[in-house]
């Protein structure tokens, strides 16, 4: 496909028994800005290490600027530059001649790297720290030496691993705007793991939510909510109480929640910390009223609930195992 | 031979590299390095201005200044009539002594593992714990440049040092005795000096495997100082234990003797310092004839003489390549282990 400038097709790890990365498809534009969000463990890394030949896969391809990076790793790791995870640097050097190492290893001379790597010190906001020795770097100062070091080599395609984690709210914002602003000026291709879903809505044009070593749904976030919702965009919350009668709760409770199954439109109901979800392909709060009404039990709360980044979120890292 | 035609490879491209650019410089005269290069012109930089390599060279040197002290005191006795080595009155610079302070060689026999051992034990781990190492591999680079260069900047710290630290003690005998040394003494002394790097080379190999294998630069460094004094202290005990065990009665038959005796060199072969300390001994000493028990008849009509530069080095043949070789299996090991592991950061 012409434009795509990561191809990922087919794509499985394996750890012995543990499989990280499961039979994964994935296109990246040229230019934009892919979100790979996910928990930790998700097989994200393992993802990230194929891409660059840092690892092999068992199976399937994976083509970075129409190249093999298995077959001709240099070639690829010359076009993507990579900040992993935790980046480190050289304590005893400065954050100038770490860059200027980096640099001499893309086959720079020294000075050209020099130049290069004062311009880019100051783009990312570190001239007046150029010449101290990076030990004496704060984790911000890190990550966006990173970055620099990153963009040294003038890469094609940039791959940010976990590049927010452990830097303050502030410095993620500015963190993240550098790295759009960088993005639309040079453009460069990022692909940028994550699991806080909010810093990949930040930034990303694309978003692909990855779980348990499987892609479960690719696109912006408008997009992600009606792929991961679109069958049943609303929730009504129903809370209940006994109103006080001798018999159990409990039974009364399956009865309610029967009976709200049996309404036209209900997807399914579940029960969560005392309070019934029903699920619903539209409307149907009044339907649901009357049920809970012609019950014995009282109603206490009503709330229909309509889906954020927060519910896809939390749908799938923590409560929505079920649907993987 | 992996390490070594890999370098000789570098230095073949490096050469042609050189030949297509002469005169094809760039604006101030400077030209890209080849990344190998820029690797290990980085680890050379790190090791010359490391406090470990001051404190390590310091020791050396001392040592050395010691050891030159006691041999240069006791010249005078160590000069007799109508020695086989009398020719090689500047040889014994390095291997007398009064019996208080070790010989230069002795010296380097025991100071040498220490050398090998301090360069190499934190090579790979210390990257990977620092989380520098993902961020060199995802330079254009080749994996086994990283393990090569580092090899190779160490060992050419270490031949700098042992070079110029035998030229000095050359050059204080020189001054202190005033006898020039002969064209042969001289190669011994040269070959003597190839012997000690390959023999820390050694040393320093098994760090590396060891900085490869455990991912704490501790853990490495106290392994690797455990071999050495396995095989400097307890082995040669071992082998006293087993071999007294089975030696023969002094009425055995003298083949019965000989195969003893043999069975007792091999079984201290196996230590790098023995096989050391007798290629030292050979070269340094050039009335040694043979390293292992010669019968009466082999002695008979031997007159007492040096050997030539040429049968020394034959003599010492196979220390040499034992040595060698034991260089290159814990090169490939470490070499093998560092190609398949996965790198993830820290």
């Amino acid at each position: 496909m012409a434009g795509n400038i990561i191809e990922l097709t087919g794509l499985t790890r394996r750890y012995g028994q543990f499989t990280a990365v499961d039979n994964l498809n994935l296109n990246i534009k040229k230019g934009e800005i892919f979100g790979l969000l996910g928990p930790n463990g998700a097989g994200k890394s393992t993802t990230i290490l194929m891409i660059l030949g840092l690892t092999e896969p068992d199976e399937g391809r994976v083509t970075v600027c129409g190249l093999d990076p298995t077959a001709s790793p240099v070639e690829v790791k010359r076009r993507v530059g990579y900040l992993p995870e935790e980046v480190g640097f050289y304590d005893d050097l400065t954050g100038l001649e770490n860059l200027v190492y980096t640099a001499c290893l893309n086959g720079m001379t020294r000075n050209a790297a020099r130049e290069n790597a004062t311009l880019l010190l100051e783009r990312v906001g570190l001239a007046d720290h150029g010449n101290k020795k990076t030990g004496k770097y704060s984790r911000g100062m890190r990550q966006r030496l990173g970055l620099a070091d990153v963009l040294i080599k003038e890469p094609e395609v940039i791959i940010l691993d976990e590049p927010t984690l452990g830097i303050d709210p502030a410095g993620v914002r500015e963190f993240l705007d550098l790295i759009a602003e960088l993005s639309h000026e040079q453009k460069i291709t990022v692909l940028f793991s994550s699991h806080h879903l909010h810093q990949v809505q930040q930034v990303c044009d694309r978003v692909g939510l990855f779980v348990g070593g499987k892609l479960l749904a690719v696109g912006d976030i408008k997009d992600l909510a009606s792929q991961l919702f679109g069958e049943d965009p609303y929730t009504i919350e129903v809370g209940i109480s006994s109103t006080g009668k001798t018999e159990p709760e409990t039974i009364k409770k399956d009865e309610v929640i029967k009976a709200l199954s049996q309404i036209d439109g209900v997807k399914s109901v579940r029960e969560e910390k005392g309070r019934l979800l029903a699920a619903c392909s539209t409307d149907l709060t009044d339907e649901i009223v009357h049920a809970v009404m012609n019950s014995d039990l009282r109603l206490v709360s009503l709330n229909m609930k309509s889906y954020g980044l927060d519910d896809i979120y939390y749908h799938y890292f923590e409560g929505g195992d079920d649907h993987v | 031979m992996i390490f070594i035609t890999t370098i000789l490879k570098e230095v073949m491209t490096m050469y042609n590299y050189l030949i297509t650019l002469t005169g094809k410089l760039r604006n101030n005269g400077e030209r890209a390095k080849r990344p190998f290069r820029v690797i290990m012109e980085k680890e050379i930089a790190d090791h010359v201005s490391s406090w470990r390599f001051i404190i390590l060279i310091a020791i050396i040197a001392l040592t050395c200044m010691g050891s030159l002290y006691t041999a240069l005191s006791n010249i005078s006795q160590a000069v007799k009539p109508n020695d086989p080595e009398g020719s090689f009155f500047f040889l014994k610079l390095f291997t007398i002594t009064d019996g208080t302070m070790p010989s230069f060689t002795v010296f380097i026999s025991f100071l040498g593992p220490l050398l090998g051992i301090g360069l190499g034990f934190d090579a790979i781990n210390s990257e990977h714990n620092r989380g520098t190492l993902s961020r060199v591999l995802s330079q254009p680079i080749h994996r086994d440049y990283i393990i090569n260069a580092k090899f190779a900047a160490a060992l050419f710290v270490i031949s700098v040092m042992l070079l110029s630290l035998g030229i000095m003690v050359m050059g204080a005998g020189l001054v202190t005795i005033g006898i020039p040394p002969t064209a042969e003494e001289f190669m011994r002394m040269v070959f003597f000096i190839l012997l000690s790097i390959l023999y820390v080379a050694f040393w320093l190999n098994m760090s590396i495997l060891f900085s490869v294998l455990f991912r704490q630069p501790a853990t490495a460094a106290l392994s690797a100082i455990a071999v050495w004094l396995f095989f400097s202290v307890f082995y040669p005990l071992i082998v006293n234990l087993i071999t007294r065990s089975m030696e023969p009665a002094a009425t055995a038959s003298p083949q019965q003797l000989m195969a003893f005796e043999q069975f007792h060199l091999t079984l201290m072969r196996v230590m790098p310092n023995q096989l050391f300390s007798e290629a030292t001994t050979t070269l340094m000493m050039p009335s040694v004839r043979s390293l292992g028990p010669l019968t009466m008849e082999q002695m008979i009509g031997a007159i007492p003489g040096p050997l030539p530069l040429g049968q020394s080095i034959l003599l010492v043949w196979p220390q040499v390549t034992g040595l060698m070789a034991g260089t290159i299996v814990s090169f490939v090991i470490a070499y093998i282990l560092f190609m398949r592991r996965e790198i993830r950061s820290r």
